[in-house]
């Protein structure tokens, strides 16, 4: 699988280099800037790339904005951005195509190494890696919904789950059940949250995502 | 000299107290006229060397030299009428000759007379030429009107009514003398200070800003402290047992053992970025240096769990430290909202005109926000006050809420886009 890293820092840099190479995948271009990221991005057309949010030259989220630009210019190129915090507003910006393919983690999850590969891969192959850390504000936002409030506990746990990128497969290896026993859950929350359902394990992780980004549900004002 | 003292203890001491006012009065009017002849004979100078400049420069010299003269003289008419006035010495400094000032004079007597402390003194100069030496005059006519009753008259019919009528006038003259010598003291030390000080600022704002400063201060140390306490307890006390673990699984002989030491500093390796990352969101938001206000305050909404509606026209971008300060101003105010008001909606409006930042956030919840009450707000107020910025409230009970505030301060040229 082919890869483009940007990193400026060249500890982090040489560290993912070295971890995807351990794990199967062919670095094909590894850039410090933003300007250098989208020209290598619309170049190799990598299968995925993996982009730090904050790059040279002006420090703030040139590594971002390449990548959207690489997207807008290349539909559905995977990209998974890295990131010492995590900002709702980035998440948003980075799911409005809705085309898949996209990540968004915490620098720290690259310390989990088996979990960290899974992302990208799964990110190469058109789908979503959301960090917990997004899930768990996303979550804590809507705290106040009724439709929420009427999942299980079980329920909600496989909502997170679904919320991060995970196929059933996946979740039901979490939990050590069966993948039916999580089709069966994740059926319930679609018709608790009034979405339509749907087979396709990528479509389900965008309408989750776009339900916990919508503006939430004003509750009833106390009378 | 008119007054003789009078016998007896308690007589004897008020005419001593009234010899000495007297003397003293005197002496001042009496260095007033002198120093008032100095001024007229260095305003002639300065005039002179004036009037000499455009002839090949032949005043420049003169002219410097007159400058430093008419400073020295103005700084010892400062200090005397401090006195007078009985300023306290340890506050009543001299009027701060600024760097740029000095550096005016020093650039040639030109700009030495466009700086405002010299034209202060100058002005001094004109009028205390005048007034410096003119009390001298008056009280010395009215001790020749003294001197002329006392012993000039000689009333043709020395009756008792007479005697008595001049007796009197001479008491009056004198008192009014005496009275006089103080007055014009006085007198001249005001007229001194008042065109000698530099314009005054009001006694209010001192205080406000000295509170303003303090709080500033009191803040930042407090801020300090909690960083470094932060800093302490939380990613440097990791750190060391990171290594710790990874200096025993060095040393372990049971692999199963070594790889429990390495989860473990692996786990808290994690636990220490969260804490770094917690605390970096608290000094300066990273969102905020890559989107600046309008993206930073868009992202503190999104965290709401009521919608939001951002209304942010700014074309361009404030200092930093004003930014900070209105982000975490908005930043208190939407959490002050989502914590105590029940609100089902809330609004940020944000616009800059006439050198003007005001950010008003609003929600339709409870009401009732007090100024005094929460720390929310005294928090918000605190920080503004660095950038002498202002808060209004308006919370009626029932709601609903609105929080304003505003800063002067400019605005950078637009943000140059990278794409």
């Amino acid at each position: 699988m082919r890869v483009v890293i940007a990193e400026d820092l060249a500890l982090l840099r040489d560290g993912l280099v070295r971890l995807l190479s351990a794990n199967g995948f062919t670095v094909v271009e590894a850039v410090d800037n933003g300007p250098m990221l989208l020209r290598a991005l619309v170049r190799h057309r990598p299968d995925v790339s993996v982009v730090d949010v904050r790059l040279p030259p002006g420090f703030a989220d040139e590594g971002l904005r390449a990548a959207l630009e690489a997207r807008s210019r290349v539909p559905g190129l995977p990209v998974l951005i890295l990131s010492q915090y995590v900002e709702q507003l980035y998440a948003r910006e980075l799911l409005s195509d809705r085309s898949g393919g996209v990540g968004y983690l915490l620098k720290d999850r690259v310390g989990d190494v088996d979990t960290f590969v899974d992302a990208v891969r799964r990110v190469a192959g058109g789908g979503t890696a959301m960090d917990p850390e997004v899930v768990t504000q996303l979550l804590a936002r809507r705290s106040r919904d009724e439709p929420l409030a009427a999942l299980t506990p079980r329920e909600h746990e496989v909502l997170t789950l679904m919320a991060e990128g995970m196929s059933n497969l996946a979740i039901a290896a979490r939990f050590q059940v069966t993948d039916k026993a999580v089709g069966k859950h994740t059926n319930n929350i679609f018709a608790k949250l009034g979405l339509p359902p749907s087979d396709d394990h990528n479509r389900r992780v965008m309408a989750v995502l776009t339900y916990l980004q919508a503006t939430p549900v004003a509750p009833r004002s106390p009378m | 000299m008119g007054i003789r003292p009078a016998p007896g203890g308690r007589a004897g001491k008020a005419a001593i107290g009234v010899a000495a006012y007297a003397v003293n009065g005197m002496a001042g009017l009496a260095l007033n006229a002198v120093t008032g002849l100095a001024a007229l004979a260095l305003l002639g100078l300065v005039l002179a060397s004036v009037a000499l400049v455009p002839v090949a420069g032949l005043g420049r010299a003169p002219l410097g030299r007159g400058l430093v003269l008419v400073r020295r003289l103005a700084v010892f008419q400062r200090r005397w009428a401090g006195r007078v006035l009985g300023l306290d010495s340890a506050t009543d400094s001299d009027p701060g000759y600024s760097r740029e000032s000095g550096r005016r004079r020093r650039a040639g007597p030109e700009l030495a007379l466009r700086d405002p402390g010299t034209r202060r003194e100058l002005t001094w100069l004109a009028v205390h030429g005048v007034t410096g030496p003119a009390p001298v005059v008056a009280v010395w006519a009215m001790l020749s009107a003294l001197d002329y009753v006392f012993f000039g008259l000689r009333p043709m019919d020395p009756s008792r009514l007479t005697t008595f009528a001049l007796s009197m006038s001479i008491v009056a003259i004198a008192v009014v003398t005496l009275m006089a010598v103080s007055l014009f003291r006085t007198g001249q030390a005001r007229l001194a200070r008042l065109l000698l000080d530099p314009d005054p600022a009001p006694d209010a704002r001192i205080r406000e800003l000295a509170a303003s400063r303090a709080a500033v201060v009191d803040a930042s140390a407090a801020e300090l402290r909690r960083v470094e306490r932060d800093l302490h307890d939380g990613a440097q006390a990791k750190l060391i047992a990171i290594r710790m673990n990874l200096g025993l699984a060095r040393g372990c002989r049971d692999p199963g053992e070594m790889l429990q030491m390495i989860d473990e500093a692996r786990q808290v390796a994690g636990q220490a970025l969260t804490d770094l990352r917690d605390l970096v969101r608290g000094i300066h938001p990273p969102v905020l240096a890559d989107r600046g206000l309008a993206g930073a305050i868009e992202a503190a909404a999104l965290l709401c769990p009521m919608p939001v509606e951002v209304d942010i026209d700014l074309p361009g971008r404030l200092q930093p430290p004003v930014e900070s300060a209105v982000y975490f101003a908005a930043a208190e105010a939407l959490t002050n909202v989502t914590k105590h008001s029940g609100a089902s909606r809330a609004w940020v409006r944000l616009r800059h005109a006439a050198g003007v930042l005001r950010l008003t956030v609003g929600d339709d919840g409870c009401g009732g926000v007090q100024r005094a009450g929460g720390t929310g707000v005294r928090g918000i107020e605190n920080r503004l006050s660095a950038f002498d910025g202002s808060l209004t409230v308006s919370s009626p009970p029932g709601g609903p809420t609105e929080l304003t505030m505003e800063v002067t301060c400019a605005l950078s040229s637009p943000k140059i886009s990278h794409s």
